[in-house]
């Protein structure tokens, strides 16, 4: 499945889409199936601030726990609450309904240096 | 990488495969959970061709097997096959391996990452004695078709009775010229078979107990290492690797069934010591609070001091529960005692429960 062309990638597979300065972060379909069953997400609480580059939550599946990483700084405004009841979501449908959270940031300049669709889809061939 | 005969065959069915003891197999087809779900309710098979198969002909390949397993086999009937550890001059685990007898030869199934040092310890112990070791595994190919339904599903499309086999018994046969063996046993916590076929027919075999036109109906279904992961740990069955390991003897590692102190066998002495002097530690099972997860290497705390360490931890897909087990210092193992595992940037609570977590009805 290709990346989806309106986000930025990590190389650590979660993506970043930019509306205004709202910044939404999930991981990739590709991350998901590496994955394999998601069965918990946790999350930062609404209204902490983070840093561009701290950990901010884990991903456990069935096989492995995974680290989330944030490449913007700000402020977490939402997280996914549907995730709590159903992780699951996010083998799913990793680019929509399985997103994770929503960062309002002052500086989207982070993103740059992160990949775009084909970059990312070419970077997750190689692995 | 090594590939089974299957390989391809999982391939076309959508799985994805990892390395598995140097063994290219699949993971999973369609969902880690849905696979496991399945084999506790209908028939699942697995490929476990990865595993190590050696045969022992001669005179004295009994005696070898007494000297280097754990539990008494001198009393193993033709067509019975035994659960066993082999272990090192220090009581250390080498293996868990599955013996049998066959009318005139002895068989022996081992762990993959294994294989190569089983050969080598039964090579070395059997040197100068009448033993013929012959390594099988690439000639041979194994299925483990597990589930409550499994028994009659490999009846019906093999026309072979197995209803009478006693689990661990086996049945040597012949279709079509080609020899198989059928074992009752598995590693998923449920009743089933695991078969033993020549690597040339196992890609007919296969497709003789799938139906692709049932589609989600199907009763029978492919599942991967993931779900085998998940459905051996549910009924507390140790994995080499994580429960069992040189660095455990076998009474340690709760096993003290498969082992006959009262003969000799390499590592008896110093189980014997261990078991003058008391265990400090043993292998039990934890149920963790919330939905984390303890992995293999999390420190188990207690007041803030290590006393013990998670070997294996899984979501119970059965029961919904995060389950895991661990070594745990010998007077905190009593089912109820409340300790913290460390997750890495989380401690999380957790008690001790009794083993299994999961036992089939009427098992």
């Amino acid at each position: 499945m290709s990346a989806p062309t309106d986000r930025r990638y990590s190389d650590s597979h979660e993506w970043f889409k930019v509306d205004g300065d709202l910044v939404t972060v999930g991981i990739s379909q590709y991350a998901a199936d590496e994955l394999t069953d998601i069965t918990y997400v946790d999350l930062p609480v609404v209204g902490a601030t983070i840093d561009a580059g701290a950990e901010i939550g884990e991903i456990e599946s069935v096989k492995a726990t995974s680290e989330l990483i944030t490449a913007v700084g700000g402020e977490i405004i939402e997280v996914n609450a549907a995730l709590a009841d159903t992780p699951e979501k996010v083998n799913e449908d990793a680019f929509e309904s399985g997103w994770m959270l929503k960062i309002k940031t002052t500086d989207l300049a982070p993103l740059e240096k992160l990949k775009d669709a084909t970059a990312y889809d070419a970077h997750c061939a190689t692995n | 990488m090594r590939r089974s005969p299957l390989y391809d065959y999982h391939l076309a069915a959508g799985a994805k495969m990892i390395d598995f003891g140097g063994w290219s197999m699949p993971l999973v087809y369609r969902g880690i959970t849905e696979e496991h779900h399945h084999t506790r309710q209908k028939v699942s098979v697995f490929d476990v061709s990865h595993m190590g198969r050696y045969r022992l002909d001669g005179d004295d390949a009994e005696a070898l097997l007494q000297k280097v397993c754990t539990r008494e086999v001198g009393d193993t009937s033709v067509n019975q096959s035994k659960y066993t550890h082999i272990c090192n001059e220090r009581g250390g685990i080498i293996d868990d391996v599955i013996v049998g007898r066959h009318a005139d030869h002895w068989t022996m199934v081992c762990n993959a990452s294994n294989r190569e040092t089983i050969g080598r310890w039964l090579t070395e112990h059997g040197a100068g004695h009448g033993v013929e070791i012959s390594d099988e595994t690439f000639d041979t190919a194994m299925l483990a078709i597990q589930g409550p339904g499994a028994v009659t599903h490999v009846e019906t499309t093999f026309s072979v009775k197995l209803q009478p086999l006693k689990r661990f018994w086996f049945l040597d046969g012949e279709i079509m010229g080609m020899k198989y063996t059928i074992y009752r046993s598995g590693y998923t916590g449920e009743d089933g078979v695991e078969a033993v076929i020549p690597g040339g027919a196992v890609g007919l075999v296969l497709p003789m107990l799938m139906d692709p036109d049932a589609g989600d109906d199907a009763l029978c279904k492919l599942a991967g290492l993931g779900a085998r992961d998940t459905l051996r740990l549910e009924a507390a069955m140790p994995l080499y690797g994580h429960e069992l390991s040189e660095d455990f003897d076998s009474l340690t590692a709760g096993q003290a069934w498969c082992v006959a102190l009262d003969k000799e066998f390499i590592g008896a002495e110093p189980m014997r010591k261990v078991l003058a002097e008391g265990l400090r530690r043993k292998l039990v099972g934890f149920e963790l609070d919330g939905r984390r997860i303890g992995r293999q290497g999390h420190p188990i705390l207690k007041e803030g001091r290590p006393v013990g360490e998670i070997t294996s931890g899984t979501m119970s897909p059965t029961l919904q529960k995060s389950i895991a087990m661990g070594y745990l210092d010998i007077d905190l193992t009593e089912p109820g005692a409340e300790v913290s595992i460390d997750l890495g940037r989380k401690l999380n609570a957790a008690k001790v429960v009794p083993l299994p977590f999961y036992k089939r009805p009427n098992a």
